[in-house]
């Protein structure tokens, strides 16, 4: 479902990553790891197509789900009004699933600007499901969450790679259900690449 | 859908409209209460007073999009940038130009325009307008992510907007003295059809090159 060879990264004229090169199938998970400023952002925008490598090829669908820092949510709509937004965009699936998925059921017509950070971020994950592409790229995707919706965002994860669906994370915490099927399958300059199968 | 945000989010639709409303109340007070001078410099003043409430929301555009990330995830969506610029184009225009182009005639009264020059005024603007939100949504991608864009944004705007204000005003003008304004209104609607023409193209570039 992605194939990246041979990628050199670059942010701001420095290098950052080079030659790297790896695969994620349909059903597999890629976490990225590595610390601040190694460039896993970076890699994650260069799959995503928002910014282009110094060298290298990258073969991915021609859209992927995209989820930022940043939620990219509008505080002026209502929760279920976001969705339907990014729904519609893509085309994808209607929202009462991702609104279901994020227990935000009862918070479908709350302004996203009264959410709590752990909602908003909520919300911002529900988004992927409403996108209705198979190829998930997160960054830093718990930000905020407690260890309840963690394990929620776990859940959704594993169902979405169960139905075909690949995801690429960058994260520095581990997912416990990932730590326990991880597979350290490579290391690439100074990021560490780990594998889940389901 | 981005016509409702541009609504909620409030600073464009209203702002826009106060502002006109605010500059035709006080040209009167400015110039006196000379009948045949109002009527004599109220197409250019309501053109040039429509311009600039056009150019207060311009920053907000893409600004917004861009400080809280959905600018990023709308440029990995199936959307091409270019539709993005037209959406936030059109947005701009429903809440800012096609309000100014209704209210436009009724000021004018303040100014004492006439019936047929107010006539000309609600045309010329209706079709000038879409213009004015296009070039500014493109200065707009041109300046993304440059702190305190928006005076750097007006004087990217305002020479491309001279062409839109000389021939807009001069319909306006022409149908105040009795004269037929079709010809300066055919041509304010080239460049409106001009610029839906090549400024997606080129704004989807901006924006694609400022995003990296």
């Amino acid at each position: 479902m992605l194939q990246v060879s041979n990628l050199s990264v670059a942010r701001g004229g420095k290098l950052l990553l080079h030659d790297v090169s790896f695969s994620v199938q349909p059903g597999q998970a890629l976490v990225l790891r590595g610390a601040n400023g190694v460039g896993k952002t970076s890699l994650l925008r260069c799959i995503a197509g928002l910014q282009t490598p110094t060298s290298g090829i990258i073969l991915a669908p021609e859209t992927v789900a995209y989820a930022a820092h940043a939620d990219g949510l509008k505080g002026q709509l209502s929760v279920l009004e976001n969705l339907k937004f990014w729904a519609d965009i893509y085309g994808g699936p209607r929202p009462d699933v991702a609104l279901n998925s994020y227990s935000l059921g009862n918070l479908a017509y709350q302004p996203a600007a009264n959410l709590s950070a752990g909602q908003q971020r909520r919300l911002g994950l529900a988004r992927m499901l409403v996108t209705g592409c198979r190829l998930w790229v997160l960054d830093e995707p718990t930000v905020s969450l407690d260890v309840q919706n963690v394990a929620l965002f776990r859940k959704v994860l594993k169902a979405h790679l169960q139905g075909g669906g690949a995801a690429v994370l960058a994260t520095h915490i581990d997912f416990e259900l990932l730590a326990e099927s991880l597979d350290l399958t490579n290391y690439i300059a100074s990021v560490d690449m780990i594998f889940f199968h389901v | 859908m981005i016509s409702v945000l541009a609504v909620r989010s409030g600073g464009g639709f209203g702002l826009a409209l106060v502002f006109f409303l605010i500059v035709v109340v006080l040209i009167p007070l400015g110039l006196g209460p000379d009948q045949s001078t109002l009527a004599l410099v109220a197409p250019g003043l309501l053109w040039l007073g429509a311009l600039l409430a056009c150019l207060l929301s311009l920053d907000r555009i893409f600004g917004l999009d861009y400080e809280d990330g959905s600018l990023d995830l709308l440029a990995t969506s199936p959307l091409p940038l270019e539709a993005v610029y037209i959406a936030k184009a059109a947005a701009h225009w429903l809440t800012t130009g096609l309000p100014l182009a209704l209210a436009a005639p009724l000021l004018g009264v303040l100014l004492n325009l006439s019936f047929d020059a107010g006539k000309a005024m609600c045309f010329s603007l209706l079709l000038g307008t879409p213009a004015l939100s296009l070039i500014g949504a493109f200065g707009a991608t041109l300046t993304l992510g440059v702190k305190r864009g928006g005076l750097l944004l007006s004087l990217l705007v305002l020479p491309l907007y001279v062409p839109t204000l000389i021939f807009g005003a001069r319909a306006v003008r022409s149908a105040s003295l009795g004269q037929a304004f079709d010809v300066p209104l055919i041509i304010v609607l080239a460049i409106s059809l001009g610029t839906v023409a090549i400024l997606p193209f080129a704004s989807g570039a901006a924006l694609r090159i400022n995003l990296r």
